[in-house]
């Protein structure tokens, strides 16, 4: 046990005399949360627009003032031509132009039926998307105002109600993505390096011609990274809580666990990309290109899994990722216990076993 | 208590690494394997240390199976590998102690065994291994694979790249272990190592040419060898490497060593030949051969 004490305090020696692993450790998990949080976001906020208005009437400054007042967008131009309009978007600042056709008031008592076009620039067809369905949803509310007065015979009148992230803030997509990949990178790639780093530099060679066995080296170089790896965890969870206001409906005892759990899956991963490469660099490219982009693309971190083509839905089941993702958002998000993600669980634990018993077998008790 | 190999072959891929090695080390002996660098000195020691497995043959150390009783071995050999091995983000005394703890022993426990050679190391103590000089690290790393008092203990080109006085005190301290009931194997490029020895085995591509006393190589020279010098030293070899009666000559620090063919040779005719080939400054004298003149010898054949 003093040998394994040793061993483990060896290797933070390691960790906080690398600068650079420091950085990677601490600096990323806060850079990554505030980077997603603040600056990458699905959501439209004062989208710049501009009017087209032909009309001129009271209806048509009803509904434009509606659309001003809200935080959603702000007008930034009044335009007289058809014209303009390809100028107005080229220059790139306005996003969408509302173009209301000539006598639009009066058409709407007398025909019962008015006409307004909404043109959207659709260079980020995620945005033309929002900003559509957001004008949309805004004129439908005028109509029911407007309609208050008048009794219709038939009338569905849709009540929609956005469970779990009712203000739709992209963070709460974010934070579980982002403490996913935090996670996978700091536990998989960074234990990698430092047992590859073992090979590269011979120091392996003396650890192996000692009485400590492999499973005690292993073990020993993945502690220190289970630690961190808590503590970065702890860093974004407290963070998304503080700054971002996100809820965790569920059990933090759980959450925690499931996290640890994670953190083991990704720490075995580690060692098994260790065990098949030699040098530090291919362990990063191992680990970059093979664990990195599977789960930003495919773990239903930003793109979701139910609109990727059926073979991909299918890779993704193969991803670890994917399943803690649905664990951490179902707890935090949904308040979910046990009970509603023990398959998932299951699922996790079971590849854990599947990798550590994979590199205990390819694990080199000699050199090769 | 020594170490035993017999008949060890070993390839990598289709590469044969060494082939036929057959050699015994007594216990406590200074047992040296001299040879030029790719000669198969470093896979002989891993194949020793339990890092490699042999294709054919057995060996022992410290009477132990290398394939059946690899664990014990591995806590009973000391291993200084080619190429510094050591943290070179930790300092000397973490290096240590780190050695110590993964041996289950404390430098004071063993401190009497590694003094002469910590003590010269210890004023750097707090100095990351990284930048240390070549000559202390190497102190360092027989520092750390001495630290659990092994019974067997295995160097590999100790000496290699250091300078030459940390060379001479390195093999001093080899000799103190010595006498402690360690059996030592070391490896070296250098020659003038060799005459250190109790025992050496010269090797090259993989083969062993002659296991023997140092000076029993050098008696075993079966020619009158010369040192011949010149002005020219450039104009010298040339012109001795193209005269007819020459068996070898090599350059030999500030001298050539020459031999000759013939049964009865008479420097003189030597010495005329060279005049007149446009050499000045010319002096021939006879020398005794060393284990580099041998080594020569044997790689010939």
């Amino acid at each position: 046990m003093k040998r394994f004490i040793g061993f483990i305090r060896k290797e933070f020696y390691h960790i906080f005399r690398d600068r650079r692993s420091l950085f990677i450790l601490f600096g990323m998990p806060i850079a990554q949360i505030l980077l997603f949080g603040f600056a990458i976001t699905n959501e439209i906020n004062n989208v710049n627009i501009a009017i087209l208005d032909h009309s001129k009437d009271t209806s048509t400054l009803e509904i434009i003032n509606k659309i001003s007042n809200s935080k959603y967008f702000s007008i930034k131009q009044i335009i007289s031509r058809e014209a303009e309009i390809e100028s107005v978007f080229q220059k790139g600042k306005i996003k969408a132009v509302l173009n209301f056709e000539k006598d639009f008031g009066r058409n709407l008592i007398k025909k019962k039926s008015a006409q307004i076009q909404i043109i959207t620039d659709a260079t980020d067809p995620n945005t033309a998307n929002s900003i559509t369905n957001y004008i949309n949803a805004i004129l439908q509310n005028y109509l029911q105002e407007k309609n208050k007065s008048i009794q219709l015979d038939y009338q569905i009148i849709p009540q929609t109600r956005m469970v779990y992230n009712q203000e739709l803030k992209s963070v709460f997509l974010f934070v579980p993505g982002v403490m996913t990949i935090i996670l996978m990178l700091v536990s998989a790639m960074m234990t990698s390096i430092s047992i590859t780093r073992e090979k590269e530099l011979g120091t392996m060679e003396i650890l192996l011609v000692s009485p400590l066995k492999p499973f005690q080296v292993i073990i020993g170089k993945v502690v220190p990274y289970i630690f961190l790896s808590i503590i970065n965890a702890a860093v974004i969870v407290l963070l998304s809580i503080f700054i971002f206001k996100m809820p965790v409906e569920g059990s933090l005892i759980l959450l925690g666990a499931e996290s640890v759990l994670f953190i083991i899956t990704s720490l075995a991963l580690g060692i098994l990309i260790s065990t098949i490469s030699d040098t530090q660099q291919s362990a990063m490219m191992i680990s970059l290109m093979g664990l990195m982009l599977p789960v930003i693309l495919l773990s239903g971190f930003i793109f979701p899994i139910s609109s990727m083509p059926a073979p991909l839905q299918v890779i993704s089941n193969i991803i670890p990722a994917k399943w803690f993702i649905i664990i951490i958002k179902g707890i935090m998000l949904k308040g979910v216990g046990l009970a509603f993600v023990w398959k998932e669980t299951l699922i996790l634990i079971g590849m854990t076993v599947f990798f550590i018993a994979v590199s205990v077998k390819k694990y080199k008790i000699r050199l090769d | 208590m020594g170490i035993s190999l017999s008949n060890i072959d070993k390839s990598y891929k289709k590469q044969i690494a060494v082939r036929n090695i057959t050699f015994d080390v007594n216990p406590g002996e200074l047992f040296g394997l001299i040879g030029p660098d790719g000669a198969g000195k470093t896979t002989i020691f891993r194949i020793l240390t339990t890092l490699l497995l042999p294709d054919n043959g057995k060996a022992t150390v410290a009477g132990l199976d290398i394939i059946k009783d690899y664990k014990a071995i591995r806590n009973s050999v000391g291993y200084m590998p080619g190429r510094f091995s050591l943290y070179q983000d930790l300092t000397v005394e973490e290096n240590l102690n780190f050695f110590a703890t993964i041996f289950g022993t404390t430098i004071a426990e063993n401190y009497d065994l590694i003094k002469d050679i910590y003590e010269q190391i210890a004023p750097f103590k707090d100095r990351r291994a990284g930048k240390l000089s070549g000559g202390m690290k190497q102190k360092l790393a027989l520092s750390c694979a001495l630290i659990h008092k092994p019974k067997v203990l295995f160097l590999d080109e100790p000496t290699t790249g250091v300078d030459p006085v940390s060379r001479k005190e390195f093999w001093e301290m080899l000799k103190r272990l010595q006498k402690r009931g360690i059996t030592i194997l070391v490896s070296t490029p250098y020659m003038d190592e060799a005459a250190l020895c109790d025992r050496i085995a010269l090797i090259q591509d993989g083969e062993i040419l002659a296991i023997d006393m140092p000076q029993a190589v050098v008696n075993k020279f079966p020619k009158d060898i010369y040192n011949v010098k010149a002005d020219n030293m450039y104009k010298l070899i040339q012109t001795l490497q193209r005269y007819e009666h020459t068996y070898s000559v090599f350059p030999f620090g500030e001298f050539v060593h020459y031999t000759d063919k013939r049964v009865i040779f008479k420097t003189a005719e030597l010495q005329q030949h060279l005049e007149s080939s446009g050499l000045n400054g010319i002096t021939i004298a006879p020398t005794h051969a060393d284990i580099e003149d041998a080594f020569m010898e044997l790689a010939k054949k």
